[in-house]
């Protein structure tokens, strides 16, 4: 019997957090009330032209920077010509065959690590947002009208094409982790699927496992998280191989992944071949990044996710490395090894702990140093406290938990006795009830306990 | 009595400087013309009433305006009032200029004759039984009859040189990006530029001198060398070239070639050195690769008319079929022509056949020109091969209408500056000479165009209107 193995490819549009748009001075009107971010630009009036966002080209190449491609010496923007209602013009300023980053690739750490490569990155312009109201899908088919915001068109994209480097769902979920970290270390872009500043298309087909050919490939669109991208791909390399394996032919489709039955549909919008019709912008000119210009990009460039994980992989192995850095969690971490904390400590505690933007850390190392003396309140409300002005670790510190045997020794017994069945059960090796034990003790130390000598105490006495 | 017949701008603006006239006065003397003569003649869409602290002005209707309708001449910007200014029209505006009204044009600045006006033609003042030339005729008849010291107009691949030629005007289609494109209406944004239409060449200068110049709301504008308003009466160490390709060009008429050999001539006497030279594949290539480069990109320019932000808007059932009335009944024939023309050329499987090639084919338009001008400061021929044509004479022959630009699309296609002035009479109608200089060479084209004025003397009055 074949085996067969996953081929996917990802498209990603990443939409740029920069204060105006990407061809007119209106700024970006994320949440604005629709249609208060408008302009004869960017709605495309008789005679406007467009001018290129400064800042939006610096992120792009800063992307590109990251992803180790290689920055053009000349960058052509072009239009792609289409119709539709949310794109105002019949043409949205894009790339193409002059992108601004080309090549390139991310290593993904790992247990199993990978490499993915890159095509390309290029900058464009967002189409503005149709709502269509009635019909209850929520989609043009079947709605009773569609409405059009225009706030979003124009908001500058970043689309970043990967090499179909990709074998499985897990490794797509992980790369776009690993890669939405990176954009959001880069300050470029908030990089939220559910917002929709990121957005993923997949191209996946299958092929008999070590062959290298490409088959015929199917679109998959509108996934809105990580997860669904998985469960999207695992779908369609589901069906492709089922196809093969009863002598059928794959055939080139686009569908849409419904996440609430697991399934694809045929993706209604585009029957007819698309013939865009690509040419150079004239209204405007090359984009011509200077080299000092790149080497600054280049020199700014921030510790990337992919080196911090690897970084900390050392002391904290890969896979906790891993979750610290793509939780954002690593420059709090930073702050209290830096402090004295010791590194695994100091892991547990940024990720046990809900550390705020911009914590004092200075004093944070102090909490996290006496992390377990303290009681759950004094630790949580010293960490909730940790961003105010003048924050204090001091007021705290005083407030530790009860450690002392000998008073918390009845406390377990009495819980102990007043739960016989519990008791059995865990000796019956129910061992999660252990968890149980420890959280009656708290409460009757009103959370005061040091949790740590309640665990010892417990199992020593249910071993008895 | 003010003699607007007669009255350059530059007088105008001297009338009012010493006082002799205000600008009202020499607004309603303009208005008055326009009420007795415009009636015949066509030039205006519609009139403006707000006087500025200057002299007047009249501007193409594709120069959007704001709150002052602007159609291009087409039905599908019927209503379609700007809620912003051009760059250009905020320039005049600024010097204090006033707003006579928007001049007839082509729909969309495409045509030789302003025949293809959905609001119907303008007439020559010369002859009122010909056509004043095209996209720009109703600003260059405006200018020639005296309904407007001067005017703005738009050039693509002839629309301000070949009217003003057919007008008996001074016209400029300055180097593309000297002047502001933002807030015209686009036909072809590789081609288009805005330029002045004048009775003299000092007029021209002086227009053009205030639109011209860096705009940072159009990223194709460059910076502009300060313009030199024209003094001198010779041509002394001038090098002038005479392509003979263009001088030999077939369908140039007889009293056309006259003029312009007389012309040619006088500028050896005012002391040019003049030579032939050469321009085989630009003469030969340019009209195709026009043809091929303006359609492409109008027909995505013209893609943003859909009936829902602004202008016309047909009826439907759906919105489908609300954008394909609104195309079908706002666009006149000849865009839809152009439109047709210009997807097909973009089409994946024809765009290296002929979009790529006519792109390859510009840049060697653009490398012949600079071998030339490597020899000579300018060069002359010609502005259009005939005299102003009978109204409906080639309004059933797009090809016999597209070769009306044959001499003035090569230098657009390369991005150069073309001064067309009157040199002559023709079975007593106005002959244009074109004068054609590299990159940024106005201040070239002012200087020579001012003195073969003056030593030429034509009389810019229509005769019947003396």
């Amino acid at each position: 019997m074949t085996q067969w193995e996953a081929v996917v490819g990802l498209e990603i549009h990443v939409q740029l957090k920069t204060r105006t748009k990407m061809f007119c001075r209106c700024e970006t009107g994320f949440g604005a009330p629709p249609n208060t971010h408008t302009c004869p630009v960017c709605l495309a009036h008789p005679g406007a032209l467009p001018v290129p966002n400064r800042k939006a080209v610096e992120w792009t190449i800063r992307l590109g920077l990251a992803l180790g491609s290689e920055i053009a010496e000349r960058a052509v923007f072009a239009r792609k010509n289409y119709f539709y209602p949310d794109n105002p013009k019949g043409y949205q300023i894009s790339q193409y065959d002059q992108p601004l980053c080309v090549g390139g690739s991310l290593a993904v750490p790992g247990v199993e690590p990978f490499e993915i490569g890159f095509v390309r990155a290029h900058l464009e312009e967002d189409a503005a947002k149709t709502v269509h109201v009635g019909g209850g899908t929520g989609r043009k088919i079947g709605a009773e009208r569609s409405l059009i915001d225009f706030n979003r068109g124009g908001t500058p994209l970043v689309e970043i094409v990967a090499q179909p480097d990709i074998r499985s769902a897990e490794q797509a979920e992980r790369f776009l982790q690993l890669l939405r970290q990176t954009i959001v270390a880069l300050g470029i872009s908030d990089a939220r699927m559910e917002e929709g500043t990121l957005r993923c298309d997949a191209n996946v087909s299958v092929r008999p496992a070590g062959s290298d050919e490409l088959r015929t490939r199917w679109e998959l669109k509108n996934m809105n998280s990580f997860r669904y991208i998985g469960r999207g791909i695992d779908a369609a390399v589901r069906a492709q191989v089922a196809l093969y394996e009863s002598g059928e032919e794959v055939e080139q489709h686009t569908y849409d992944y419904e996440p609430e039955t697991d399934t694809l549909t045929p993706h209604r919008s585009k029957e007819e071949a698309d013939d865009y019709r690509y040419f150079a912008e004239p209204d405007l000119v090359p984009v011509e990044p200077a080299a000092a210009l790149v080497e600054r990009l280049r020199a700014d460039l921030p510790l990337l996710p992919a080196d911090a994980i690897r970084a900390r992989a050392e002391a904290l192995g890969v896979e906790d490395a891993w979750a610290l850095v793509t939780t954002d969690r690593d420059p709090a971490y930073l702050g209290l090894v830096a402090g004295g904390v010791s590194e695994r400590e100091a892991y547990n505690f940024t990720m046990n702990q809900s550390i705020p933007a911009g914590a004092d850390l200075g004093e944070l190392v102090k909490v996290a140093k006496a992390a377990k003396e303290l009681t759950r309140e004094a630790l949580s409300g010293a960490v909730a406290a940790s961003a105010d002005a003048g924050f204090s670790a001091d007021a705290y510190l005083g407030q530790r938990a009860v450690s002392d045997t000998g008073e918390l020794e009845p406390l377990v017994d009495a819980v102990l006795a007043a739960h016989p069945g519990q008791v059995e059960a865990y000796r019956g090796g129910k061992d999660g009830l252990l968890g149980f034990f420890v959280g009656q003790v708290m409460k009757e130390t009103g959370g005061r306990a040091n949790p740590k000598v309640v665990n010892e105490l417990l199992r020593e006495k249910l071993a008895s | 009595m003010i003699d607007t017949l007669r009255l350059t701008a530059e007088e105008a603006n001297d009338l009012l400087t010493r006082g002799e006239a205000s600008s009202r006065e020499l607004f309603d003397a303009y208005r008055a013309a326009i009420d007795e003569r415009d009636g015949e003649l066509r030039c205006f869409l519609r009139l403006c009433d707000d006087v500025g602290e200057r002299i007047p002005i009249a501007l193409k209707d594709v120069i959007g305006t704001k709150g002052v309708e602007t159609t291009a001449g087409s039905k599908i910007l019927a209503g379609y009032v700007p809620v912003y200014d051009s760059t250009v029209a905020a320039r005049v505006k600024a010097r204090g200029l006033s707003l006579l009204g928007k001049t007839n044009t082509d729909e969309f600045a495409m045509g030789s004759s302003t025949e293809n006006s959905a609001f119907g033609p303008s007439r020559n003042p010369w002859d009122p039984t010909r056509v004043p030339g095209g996209s720009g005729g109703g600003s260059a008849a405006a200018v020639a009859a005296g309904l407007a010291p001067w005017a703005l107009g738009s050039d693509t691949g002839g629309s301000i040189k070949q009217p003003s030629a057919l007008c008996g005007n001074v016209g400029l289609r300055p180097t593309y990006g000297t002047v502001s494109r933002y807030g015209i209406v686009a036909f072809a944004s590789s081609l288009d530029q805005v330029g002045p239409v004048t009775k003299t060449v000092r007029d021209n200068a002086f227009l053009y001198s205030v639109v011209s110049g860096r705009d940072p709301a159009d990223s194709t504008t460059v910076d502009v060398p300060p313009v030199e308003l024209p003094e001198g009466e010779d041509l002394k160490g001038l090098r002038v070239g005479v392509p003979v390709e263009m001088r030999d060009a077939p369908g140039i008429e007889p009293g056309v070639a006259d003029a312009v050999a007389r012309a040619v001539a006088l500028c050896e006497e005012l002391g040019a050195e003049v030579e032939e030279c050469s321009l085989p594949r630009s003469v030969e290539y340019g009209l195709p690769c026009y043809y091929l480069i303006a359609p492409a990109e109008a027909s995505s320019n013209l893609a943003r008319y859909d009936g829902v932000r602004y202008g016309f808007r047909a009826a439907g059932d759906e919105l489908t079929a609300v954008y394909e009335r609104t195309r079908d009944e706002g666009f006149g024939d000849e865009p839809k022509r152009r439109i047709m023309l210009g997807t097909y050329a973009l089409s994946a499987g024809y765009y290296d056949a002929y979009y790529g090639k006519a792109q390859q084919v510009r840049t060697m338009i653009i490398r012949e020109h600079g071998e030339v001008f490597e020899r000579f400061d300018l060069i002359v021929s010609a502005t259009s091969p005939t005299v102003a044509f009978p109204i409906g004479a080639r309004a059933d022959d797009p090809l016999a209408m597209y070769a009306s630009d044959l001499l003035t699309i090569p230098s657009c296609v390369a991005g150069l500056p073309g001064l067309s002035i009157p040199c002559g009479l023709s079975e007593g109608l106005p002959v244009g000479l074109q004068l054609i200089g590299p990159q940024l060479a106005e201040n070239t084209l002012f200087r020579a165009g001012h003195a073969l004025e003056r030593a030429l003397e034509f009389d810019y009055v229509p005769e019947r209107l003396r």
